[in-house]
């Protein structure tokens, strides 16, 4: 019966395919393209890559001069590594932080799953930007973690938090957090709980189940979790530019800034597709995982 | 050691819960500050709020936000269904692995790269094409690209679990399979179609950052104003605006949520009545 359904079929698959063939994936050959422009006074600001002569011949003017630039100057590297290593770091954060709360979610009653689910989307998918600004509102020199710990007693000056890399640390942290609970409660729920009992029932420690059991099976969680917070978080923009300072330069800013600020677009595109590269191997390993664990 | 380890276990979740809280309630709670000093508590007052009415380029901005919002949630919604459906239904078709790539990728993709490489398209094909120019249309086609990607994820997981013999049962009784398909899945699948609306509707409000590069000279989403006032500090005034915009979303939610877990109730107690 479904092969007479075939002709039909491509009325469904083709929409979204070339929607998003055109709309997602063609604009990277596009900025792949473009990278190897140069700036121009012009609209839009950069020259043609590809023309025809008026002979009709193909006319080819390839520039790497943004891509050597890239190399040279080296705000970008300090960017990159910068980013990088924020974004690592934050995910070891959200993974120490966010397993137990998973973990714990996952051994709640069935009647309190449901909830407790809701109450971590719930910031998930508030307002980004609101939430990095209400951050700042607690962290700020005269904000309320300041005034609670002084009325405390515990500090005598108000701790300096805003514009630094622990004002990052903390918004990524804030704001990724729920990214790194879902996919991770989604297969601790799934653990086979027989699997604790039998190991009890042959005289294992809680710890040592833990350790040999429920860790190693909730590794597609793990992964799908840190790759859920650290790829996003490498390209973050509005966390260090609401948070940091001028020091906390991550790439996503800096691409931001060659673009508007500087309106040089075939350098932020090839920041753009240089960023992209690195992003190849982690989105790479996430697809793979993903696939995986919606086939089972 | 049982007990002892899972109150350390519910601790963190609490401590966690607590954090991903504190600095919502906080904000709320300083929009009904009468003080214009946003670290001194100065007495209710509800002001701010009437100050937002008054803000023509804000209310200009909420409109064109909003106006976005529903145009892409409905688009993504359609795209996204049909996609949720080619990749359950059809076990193999040439560009499975294309449609499956490009549906998880907008969900981890910085927004920064899909905001630019975007931008760069949309430049290019007005000058092979003469469209779109720069403004709501572009705006409403990238909204579009990263929630239909949200719309097939929650679809998918739905329809994969729908139980298919009713379908085949109506086919065997003479419906086409398209009928079958409007009559029989589509209402069973509705509240994931319905949520992950809300849901776009949510994230399309929210979108800073592909907005500010496809937007354009001429236009603002309420996300790049407000964007443009926060870097300047913490003001009273968008403390409220924030406050409505965090009550709106979440309600969206929650009614999200709701909707969900209410359809799942209901399939629960139907196969139990089948069963008996």
């Amino acid at each position: 019966m479904r092969t007479t359904w075939r002709p039909g079929r491509w009325l469904i698959i083709l929409p979204p395919l070339l929607f998003l063939l055109v709309f997602f994936l063609i604009p990277f050959a596009f900025a792949f393209k473009i990278s190897f422009a140069e700036t121009a006074p012009r609209v839009p600001p950069f020259t043609d890559v590809i023309s025809f002569t008026r002979d009709h011949h193909l006319h080819l003017a390839v520039s790497l001069g943004n891509y050597r630039y890239l190399l040279t100057d080296e705000v970008y590297g300090v960017a990159y590594l910068y980013s990088l290593r924020t974004a690592f770091f934050s995910t070891l954060i959200c993974l120490a932080l966010g397993y137990p709360m998973a973990y714990a979610i996952a051994r709640a009653p069935k009647s309190a799953q449901g909830l407790l689910l809701l109450v971590i989307m719930l910031p998930f998918w508030t307002s980004f930007l609101l939430r990095v600004y209400a951050l700042e509102g607690i962290i700020r020199d005269n904000g309320f973690l300041n005034a609670l710990l002084l009325r405390l007693g515990l500090i005598t000056h108000p701790l300096h938090i805003m514009r630094t890399s622990v004002a990052v640390y903390l918004g990524i942290i804030y704001s990724y957090l729920p990214f790194m609970v879902l996919p991770l409660f989604a297969t601790l729920e799934k653990l086979d709980r027989t699997l604790l009992e039998a190991a009890a029932d042959l005289g294992s420690t809680p710890t040592r189940a833990f350790l040999d059991i429920t860790v190693p099976l909730s590794i597609p969680g793990v992964i799908a979790g840190s790759m859920l917070v650290f790829i996003p978080a490498v390209g973050e923009f509005v966390i260090p530019s609401l948070l940091g300072g001028p020091n906390n330069l991550m790439i996503g800013r800096v691409l931001w800034d060659e673009f508007f600020g500087n309106h040089d677009w075939p350098v932020a595109s090839a920041v753009a597709i240089a960023f992209l590269l690195l992003l190849v191997g982690p989105i790479a390993v996430y697809q793979y995982y993903n696939v995986r664990q919606l086939e089972s | 050691m049982e007990r002892s380890s899972s109150t350390l276990l519910n601790s963190v979740l609490f401590f966690g819960i607590a954090v991903l809280y504190l600095p919502i309630l906080v904000l709320i709670a300083f929009s009904f500050n009468a003080s214009p000093l946003v670290n001194v508590w100065g007495g209710f007052s509800t002001a701010w709020y009437g100050q937002l009415l008054h803000n023509r380029q804000l209310l200009e901005a909420a409109l064109l936000s909003l106006e976005v919002a529903v145009a892409a949630s409905s688009g993504a919604v359609v795209l996204g269904t049909l996609a949720a459906t080619a990749l359950v239904r059809f076990a193999r078709f040439p560009g499975r692995l294309l449609l499956t790539g490009m549906v998880n990728a907008p969900l981890v993709m910085p927004e920064i790269i899909t905001g630019i490489t975007q931008l760069l398209l949309f430049v290019s094909m007005v000058q092979l094409l003469g469209w779109p120019h720069r403004g709501f249309t572009t705006i409403v086609i990238s909204h579009v690209t990263f929630c239909t990607a949200y719309v097939t994820i929650t679809v998918q997981a739905r329809l994969a679990s729908a139980d298919r013999s009713l379908e085949e049962a109506a086919m065997d009784l003479g419906a086409s399979p398209t009928r079958a398909f409007l009559e029989i899945t589509l209402p069973i699948i509705a509240p994931a179609i319905i949520s992950s609306w809300l849901l776009c509707f949510t994230l399309s409000l929210d979108d800073l950052v592909i907005s500010s590069f496809v937007a354009g000279p001429g236009a603002s989403t309420l996300p790049m104003v407000i964007y443009s006032k926060v870097k300047l500090g913490v003001s009273p005034d968008i403390n409220a605006l924030a406050s409505l915009i965090v009550c709106v979303v979440g309600a969206c939610i929650v009614s999200a949520g709701y909707l969900m877990g209410r359809s799942d109730r209901r399939r629960a107690l139907e196969t139990q009545l089948a069963g008996r």
